[in-house]
């Protein structure tokens, strides 16, 4: 500032540009972020611009990718015999244990004509893999490798192998963004196995617990319970499994009780998700247009 | 200041803040991910302070914005993050620019503070994401370790020295 008076003129007028630009930025973020979480007007554009991120997805993915492939070529041979032995045991096992079911799922549909209602369709699923990169801690969002071309819409339902796991909640060409059953912004339509009560699982941010919502305080519920979904609100198919009951807390003060849930899927350490992308004979791959916009976001 | 040696950093100035998309948006297991700091803002500071007629506002605003979309997040949250701290690196740029690299360091150490705080406490609580702990911070000391290291190679590659 001591030769104020040479730099005075130039040094005053790009001061007050930074000043008007980052007014400009301020006013700008807010209004997407007003445009973002108030409305989905963005929810297009957004899903256009993602593809401009698809590149450095694909860097991101690269180290990872080749590491498992190096990996792979590595194995001991003596280790890869035993995983074939071992995964054809499996194989051998769920054989069997399919055939019982196709004999059990004959017969459900035959009772069920006989009661005139609907057979439960069986559904169609891809299976996707994760591309997330980081995320908030505390959002529990992920992206995945399938989007629109490989039949993706939004509010499909993703399962794991052990349990429900999430529901489409973007979707671009070529990925696709789900948001898992633990975050905060999700409700999952539920009922207890052993009593048949059915309730709303609301997420909590963690990725061990889910909370059950509007149990009054004398529910029959206890530790241990299994929890799976309802197909209430018809965006869940019915009959997944969520998870155990872990804690029931009960306070007489309170008009309902506190209880959380387990959740059967490891969502911390998934690599790859079904998503159901139809039921049976639905071709369009659209089928859950109708009841679609209810059960998400808030309980 | 030559305009010969400007023209030569601007790839650069491309390449580092490339790098430091790609590092931000690298997978992690968790127990690194609480602690890897921001390399983007930490570019950011750095261009700031030393181009300035090349990097500014705008540039921190747009690398912001493709935060947000790689992350999946509400568009506009860490492009405001970011233009506040290409303004604020802006505003200290004359009192920064010549001071030892442990006194940036303890700006830097402030701007990520303000920015972590304005990202994840104000904006994320604000829709309904409250953080449950305070492990979104740790990554604000680990930027104050690596400030000195992110300096010292892109001085060297830039061929900026501390006499100007």
């Amino acid at each position: 500032m001591a030769k104020l008076r040479t730099t005075a003129k130039p040094l005053f007028s790009a001061e007050s540009a930074t000043s008007a630009k980052f007014i400009i930025a301020v006013i700008a973020s807010i209004g997407l972020m007003a445009l973002d979480n108030r409305t989905d007007w963005l929810d297009d554009a957004r899903g256009w611009l993602a593809v401009a991120g698809y590149p450095i997805h694909s860097v991101v993915q690269l180290p990872r990718q080749t590491l498992s492939r190096f990996d792979s070529a590595l194995q001991d041979r003596r280790a890869l015999l035993d995983r074939i032995e071992a995964l054809e045991q499996r194989d051998l096992f769920n054989t069997v244990q399919l055939q019982k079911l196709t004999a059990l799922e004959t017969e459900n549909r035959r009772l069920r004509l006989l009661l005139e209602s609907s057979a439960r369709l069986p559904e169609r699923v891809i299976i996707a893999e994760l591309i997330k990169v980081d995320t908030d801690p505390y959002r529990h969002r992920i992206l995945l490798d399938k989007g629109w071309r490989d039949g993706v819409r939004k509010g499909q339902p993703l399962l794991t192998q052990s349990g429900i796991a999430g529901q489409i909640a973007n979707v671009t060409p070529w990925t696709s963004d789900a948001i898992l059953i633990t975050d905060t912004h999700h409700a999952l339509p539920i009922q207890i196995d052993r009593t048949g009560q059915s309730t709303i699982a609301q997420g909590s941010g963690t990725f061990h617990r889910l909370d059950l919502l509007y149990l009054p305080n004398d529910s029959d519920i206890r530790p241990d319970d299994w929890v799976s979904t309802s197909g209430l609100g018809g965006r869940f198919p019915p009959g997944y499994p969520v998870g155990t009951v872990a804690q029931v807390e009960i306070d007489t003060g309170q008009a309902f009780a506190r209880i959380s849930v387990h959740p059967a899927a490891q969502l911390d350490r998934v690599r790859e998700v079904l998503i159901v992308i139809g039921y049976g004979f639905a071709a369009d791959g659209n089928p859950l247009t109708a009841a679609q916009d209810e059960s998400v976001n808030s309980p | 200041m030559s305009g010969i040696v400007r023209r030569r950093d601007g790839g650069l100035i491309v390449i580092s803040f490339v790098a430091a998309v790609i590092l931000g948006a690298v997978r992690l297991p968790t127990w690194i991910d609480l602690f890897w700091p921001s390399w983007l803002t930490m570019v950011l500071i750095f261009w700031c302070l030393h181009r300035p007629n090349r990097v500014g506002i705008a540039t921190g605003w747009l690398f912001g914005l493709l935060t947000d979309l790689l992350r999946g997040g509400l568009l506009g949250q860490h492009a405001l993050a970011l233009a506040l701290v290409a303004f604020l690196s802006r505003k200290s740029r004359s009192r920064l620019r010549l001071a030892p690299v442990w006194q940036q360091a303890i700006s830097v150490f402030v701007f990520v503070l303000i920015e972590r705080l304005l990202v994840v406490w104000i904006i994320d609580g604000m829709i309904g994401y409250p953080p449950q702990d305070l492990k979104f911070l740790m990554p604000v000391p680990i930027t104050l370790l690596a400030w000195p290291l992110i300096t010292l190679l892109l001085s060297d590659l830039g061929g900026i020295h501390h006499v100007d």
